[in-house]
């Protein structure tokens, strides 16, 4: 299983310092989210883009991503419009469409599109290991890190757990179909690998307290700011500052 | 420093029950003194493993006494010094493997006894040295091919420098060559170890003796 299709690459966002990559995607995607209107994430989602291309990643591989995430925002189209006060555009049947539904439909879409764009340019492009490291540097308690590399660390193992259940069904000519036996089948699978994961996690807790662990996230690499962090911890503000002002002066 | 000859593990009349009922032990004696190194085989579900997560603490027994380095170990800080002293090398590399870099797991144990950071860095080079992982310190722990993992296992225990090592099963599916520096390590470095394996031609070269692990029973093979 591979989860770190994007952080292979050697473009300027793949170089940059993580930390200095959180410290500017929080507010990034923050201001992004708690935007009203269309032009700021629109704003928005044109950065990312700019950023995805600057970091070399190909759209072949995003497509797929993308249309999962615009699955969910479809959804949103089809309730949203017919469901908020306002305007009236159209109607089908007895349901009226108003122009703020469509608006704020709109307005998710692109945020939706924007923040996903930025998380694969800005934190796709380093591995979970660095990442984890910056956490750590960022004084993240050890906790939150630990849970979220151990999900990293751990969702692998169980992949391939997964893929050996898979296969020892398909070697007794297991085939799925819509009956009773497919689905009985499938919730022991599903079972067994509840049991499995508790049973590994119970043994990688013992491993760790043989090495007498107290809980802390011990780290040995360190990382070192350069001119190119400053320079884009800076710019990535001044964007984010620039997208806030727009959202809020200019037209809703 | 103990004194060659002095018992390290001394087990008598242990009593064992898995919670959901299976019985493992019911009185069961075991003894394994410095500088001994022994085989420890049996049948599948005898108890190996059980055995020695109640040495480490990991499971409390129902009955008996688990006394280590001279010391009757019965409450779990009883045990965080046993923990500091005998390595257990766990049966799955994946299990023992949590850190995000090699050079991480390894340090972890040394910087959990309370050492420097410098001193943990000292003692990653020298037990990748040791064991011939030059070069490796940097890699990322999970993508390790199998016989890899099992030799940075050993590494992050060996990195505690334990007076007593515990393998479970420590070479089971691995090819000569990995056998042969797994067994050249413990030869080397190891002066108590006990091993659990099934794999007899490694253990004509790995201990003096070998126990069979049947019926609660330990016997001398």
């Amino acid at each position: 299983m591979h989860l770190e299709e994007f952080a292979e690459g050697s473009s300027f966002l793949h170089g940059l310092d993580p930390r200095v990559k959180f410290v500017t995607f929080v507010p990034y995607v923050f201001t992004i989210a708690l935007m009203h209107a269309t032009n700021g994430p629109l704003t928005g989602l044109l950065i990312s883009t700019l950023m995805i291309i600057f970091a070399g990643i190909g759209f072949r591989k995003l497509f797929s991503r993308l249309v999962i995430i615009n699955t969910f925002v479809f959804v949103l189209w089809v309730f949203l419009p017919f469901s908020s006060p306002g305007q009236p555009v159209f109607s089908i049947f007895s349901l009226t469409a108003t122009r703020e539904g469509i608006l704020y439909a709109l307005s998710i879409t692109l945020k939706a599109n924007a923040i996903f764009l930025a998380t694969i340019a800005i934190l796709g492009t380093s591995g979970v290991t660095s990442l984890a490291h910056a956490l750590v540097h960022l004084k993240i308690p050890d906790k939150l890190v630990h849970l979220f590399f151990f999900f990293y660390r751990y969702i692998s193992v169980l992949h391939e757990e997964y893929r050996s259940l898979k296969n020892a069904m398909a070697i007794r000519s297991f085939r799925p179909g819509t009956n009773i036996h497919t689905y009985r089948t499938y919730g022991y699978l599903v079972g067994m690998l509840v049991v499995r994961s508790y049973e590994r996690s119970q043994r990688i807790y013992k491993a760790m307290l043989c090495r007498g662990s107290n809980g802390k996230f011990h780290i040995m690499s360190h990382f070192r700011l350069k001119k190119g962090d400053l320079l884009f911890g800076l710019s990535m503000f001044v964007i984010t500052f620039m997208i806030w002002f727009i959202d809020r002066y200019s037209l809703s | 420093m103990m004194n060659q000859g002095e018992t390290v593990i001394d087990i008598k009349n242990l009593g064992f029950s898995y919670p959901y009922g299976k019985k493992v032990f019911e009185g069961l004696n075991f003894s394994l003194k410095r500088g001994e190194m022994v085989g420890l085989t049996g049948a599948n579900g005898a108890g190996k493993t059980t055995l020695f997560h109640l040495i480490m603490g990991l499971l409390k027994p129902d009955a008996g006494e688990i006394e280590i380095f001279g010391k009757a170990r019965r409450e779990e800080k009883d045990f965080m010094e046993v923990r500091r002293r005998v390595g257990l090398v766990f049966q799955d590399s994946d299990d023992q493997l949590f850190c995000p870099t090699v050079e991480e797991d390894i340090a972890f144990g040394p910087l959990n006894l309370g050492k420097s950071q410098e001193e943990a860095e000292t003692i990653v080079r020298e037990t990748c040295e040791r064991l011939g992982l030059e070069g490796f310190e940097r890699k990322v722990t999970h993508r390790l091919s199998g016989g890899e993992k099992r030799l940075v296992a050993l590494a992050t225990v060996a990195a505690m420098n334990p007076e007593c090592f515990l393998l479970d099963e420590p070479v089971a599916g691995l090819d000569e060559a990995t056998t042969d520096r797994f067994l050249r390590y413990l030869k080397e470095y190891g002066e108590t170890y006990v091993i659990i394996t099934h794999d007899h031609e490694f253990l004509k070269n790995a201990v003096d003796k070998v126990y069979m692990l049947k019926d609660s029973k330990i016997i001398s093979l």
